[in-house]
């Protein structure tokens, strides 16, 4: 039988991703970010939230895209997977929608130069609109992260 | 029913009845004649039986009841603890422990028990024969003068005596020894009895008073004595008489007096085997305080614990524990710090725009709000400061199996397990405290036979010290052993590559202490399974200097040595320097800050393609912050003249260029989250009045 899946809906590059709504903490306005040394570019930096340190992560520059400037439209996506809480700085964040699980394929081999591991799949609402999901624990892999530091040096 | 939701009670209070028995077990373990320590233990082994079967878990039920009979025997006066007993109702703690820990971890608090449930069975059937000769040989053989036949007592002298103890009053048995040299025994006798009389009254002397005074003994003569003074003031005026070589004063309560009243019958009855080797362990255990020559045996406090005012500090912490306390979990204590500390930054921010706006009625409201935010502030600090005890309360436990183990006698004296830490630094305390005591016990403390022939006390003393100073909370370990071979230690290090020979020449006796915390060092000549596991006082050193404390080490050969170790009352508020790199701000702990300073560029050398600056006549190198952590908007080297902060680490010290400094103020230590972590340079962040977050300066990753 076919679930239904609570999605929050953003943008980057043009673009509509997902991501469950119950891994999604809040999401906020641009807030100033305090930029933390020797870390990886994508990593730009940490944010007070509401009192607690929450580091963000620019999520175009996770995905390879091309950088752009924030606008009135960017949010900060405040998500919270195994006891890891980062921010995605995001486009845009504008839609909550419910998406049944039969629709989600699995994703193609390259996605707009997203690797696919980041992706855990693909569904497709209405007549043209694809929606990406996120598989979040890749996005946030450590190891992952620690080879883009062992690269940098 | 359904048990889960009174699991973590369980465990909980569980815990706290181990410990609880753990402690009192050790404090019988000093005092034997104590039944109201037995009465405790009694009471906490039953609780913990009936919370067990409650719960269901079947073995620990039927293992604490099996020890309650074991301890119903010894508080009814028919049986004696000893050696054997005590050796297995710790093993049964110990097996008790291992349950509740499993049951912690989920599992269901099972364990083979039948062998500690046969032995104390055994124990209850009167059956620890082998054994108990086994202790009673151990004994000193006929060092117990309360069961000489000539100084028993008849049936008056008997009830005097026990009427004494129920009043309060102290009774002493004691001997005393004049020098071979002597040349009037007689009066220095007399002396003595004259000093005797002076304070108290004696009940019963061997030889007895006439003879004494014809010059009819030996060298020693032996009374009962009852008095209104403590031992310690009675051994000293007895030995305030001349020409008198030892005073034995030994304290004799109700259960001794039994002992005595036992012996006299003993010839003419047959005693049941377990209750005469009971009175022979006994006999021991009162010999033994005498032997041991501590300073104030408490044997006979118990009795008259009601009224005699001089309680054993460990009593006066028990009742300690009477006062009205909550449970509460320490995340939200956490929460609430968090909030606490959003208010604090609002706070700053409030003054900020009260100092701008300028307007009387807000400014007060302002400073109002500002003082009562600082009383919180202590408040919600004090919620989570923890008493030491907490972690020092498992080491008496371990110094009695250490010193087993070792075939040491050591005493573990703790002071100042009152001292509050906050409960981050107790968790993180315990292990590397676990490591200094081990390290005193095994390498400070000498066996046996080496204190005896250095003319040392046969027990060592290792003293735990805990007490406030100023802003921090200082540990000390301090043993009475042999001390620190500074030669050994300069040689290991040399040989070890830790120091060449000759910086090592140049080292102060305190830097060659500090020594052995080099990694990789270790001076035991062998490895023993106590301390030698591969892990150095390195690891301690470390785990120390991550909480923000030091570690000292002061020692004199052949005296024994003293590890302190200071540690900051809290790691969640810390005093730091603010400074300003371009755009960025970062925060300094003022802590390690030696002094801050402006140079001249000029000012600044280079030596060997480093850059170096002259400071109090010593040549220190210059670390430039901006560069370091890549800083987007400043760079110094433009820069006439430049801001600097001079840090230290140990005895290093480097000056580290800045923009400026900004202020001095108390910061609110936050993580990076677990994402960031082993960020290079940066051991934390803090938010500002502004809401900004800085970040936390690492000073001692910028000192190679």
């Amino acid at each position: 039988m076919a679930e239904e899946l609570k999605v929050i809906v953003f943008t980057l590059a043009h673009e509509e991703y997902g991501i469950e709504v119950d891994k999604v903490r809040t999401i906020e306005r641009m807030v100033p970010i305090t930029r933390v040394p020797k870390t990886p570019a994508f990593i730009k930096g940490v944010i007070n939230l509401r009192g607690v340190v929450i580091p963000v992560i620019d999520l175009r520059g996770r995905f390879g895209l091309p950088e752009s400037e924030t606008t009135e439209n960017s949010r900060i996506i405040i998500v919270a997977v195994n006891d890891l809480e980062v921010g995605f700085i995001v486009d845009s964040a504008n839609d909550v929608i419910d998406i049944m699980s039969d629709t989600i394929d699995v994703p193609p081999e390259v996605v707009g130069g997203i690797k696919a591991k980041y992706l855990s799949g693909v569904a497709k609402i209405g007549e043209d609109r694809l929606l990406i999901l996120l598989n979040l624990s890749e996005v946030l892999s450590r190891s992952e992260i620690i080879q883009l530091e062992q690269a940098g040096e | 029913m359904e048990m889960n939701q009174y699991l973590s009670i369980f465990i909980d209070e569980a815990n706290d009845h181990l410990q609880s028995l753990n402690e009192n077990m050790l404090r019988l373990e000093q005092e034997p004649e104590d039944i109201s320590i037995v009465q405790v233990i009694f009471r906490s082994a039953h609780t913990l039986k009936g919370m067990s079967a409650t719960m269901g878990f079947e073995d620990l039920a039927s293992l604490t009841h099996e020890m309650e009979n074991v301890l119903d025997l010894v508080r009814n006066n028919q049986l004696k603890m000893n050696e054997v007993i005590f050796d297995a109702l710790f093993k049964c703690l110990d097996s008790l422990e291992g349950m509740v820990q499993d049951v912690v971890g989920g599992g269901d608090g099972k364990a083979d028990v039948s062998d500690l449930v046969e032995q104390l069975k055994a124990i209850v059937r009167g059956d620890v024969g082998g054994s108990s000769g086994k202790s009673s040989a151990s004994s000193p053989p006929n060092d117990a003068p309360l069961v000489a036949t000539e100084m028993l007592l008849d049936q008056y002298q008997l009830s005097i005596l026990e009427q004494s103890v129920d009043n309060g009053l102290r009774v002493f048995h004691i001997e005393v020894i004049v020098r071979e040299d002597c040349v009037l025994k007689a009066v220095r006798a007399y002396m003595v009895f004259e000093v005797l009389e002076r304070n108290g009254e004696v009940i019963k002397s061997h030889p007895s008073v006439q003879d004494i005074e014809q010059d009819k003994f030996e060298r020693s003569f032996s009374v009962y004595y009852i008095s209104h003074i403590d031992k310690d003031q009675l051994k000293k005026s007895i030995s305030g008489v001349s020409e008198i070589e030892e005073v034995k004063i030994m304290a004799v309560d109700r259960s001794s007096l039994a002992e005595l009243d036992q012996s006299k019958q003993r010839e003419n009855e047959a005693t049941v085997q377990a209750i005469q080797s009971a009175r022979e362990i006994a006999a021991a255990a009162a010999a033994a305080p005498q032997a041991a020559a501590q300073p104030a045996s408490q044997a006979a406090s118990a009795e008259t614990a009601k009224k005699a005012p001089a309680a054993p500090a460990k009593a006066a912490g028990a009742a300690a524990a009477g006062g009205r306390t909550i449970r509460v979990d320490i995340e939200r204590l956490d929460k609430l710090m968090n909030l606490f500390s959003e208010l604090l930054i609002d706070r700053v921010r409030l003054e900020q725009l009260a100092s701008e706006v300028r307007r009387n009625d807000l400014t007060e409201t302002v400073e109002h709000m500002a003082r009562v935010s600082s009383d919180l502030q202590n408040i919600v600090l004090k919620l989570r400061m923890v008493p030491v005890e907490s972690v020092f309360n498992r080491f008496p436990r371990m110094v009695r199996d250490l010193a087993k183990s070792l075939d040491k006698k050591v005493d573990l004296v703790i002071t100042g397990a009152e001292t509050e830490l906050d409960r981050t630094v107790i968790d993180e305390i315990g292990d590397p405290l676990v490591h200094l005591i081990r390290n005193s016990v095994d390498h400070g403390v000498e066996s046996i036979a080496d204190r005896a022939a250095a003319g040392k006390p046969e027990t060592g003393t290792v003293q735990l010290r805990a007490f406030h100073s100023g802003n921090h909370v200082f540990i000390e370990i301090e043993d009475d052993g042999k001390g620190i071979n500074r030669d050994k230690v300069l040689d290991t290090a040399v040989k070890r590559g830790v120091v060449t020979p000759e910086a090592g020449k140049k080292l102060t006796d305190e830097e060659v202490y500090m020594l052995l915390f080099a990694p990789g060092f270790s001076t035991a000549d062998k490895i023993s399974d106590i301390s030698g596991r591969g892990v150095g006082l390195d690891v301690v050193k470390s785990k120390i200097e991550s909480l923000g404390g030091q570690v000292t080490v002061t020692s004199a050969f052949g005296h024994g040595s003293t590890f302190s170790i200071q540690l900051p009352l809290t790691l969640s508020i810390i005093s730091a320097m603010l400074v300003k790199l371009g755009s960025e701000k970062y925060a300094f702990p003022l802590s390690s800050i030696v002094e801050t300073a402006a140079i001249r560029r000029e000012q600044i050398r280079e030596l060997h393609g480093n850059r170096v600056i002259e400071f109090r006549k010593s040549i220190i190198p210059v670390v430039s912050l901006a560069e370091l952590l890549e800083c987007p908007d400043y760079r110094d080297d433009e820069e006439a003249e430049t801001e600097m902060l001079v840090v230290r680490k140990g005895d290093k010290l480097a000056a580290v260029l800045v923009e400026d400094f900004i202020s001095q103020s108390e910061i609110v230590l936050k993580t990076l989250g677990k994402y960031l972590t082993n960020i290079p340079f940066v051991s934390g962040a803090t938010i500002l009045g502004d809401g900004q977050v800085a970040l936390i300066v690492d000073p001692n990753s910028l000192i190679k």
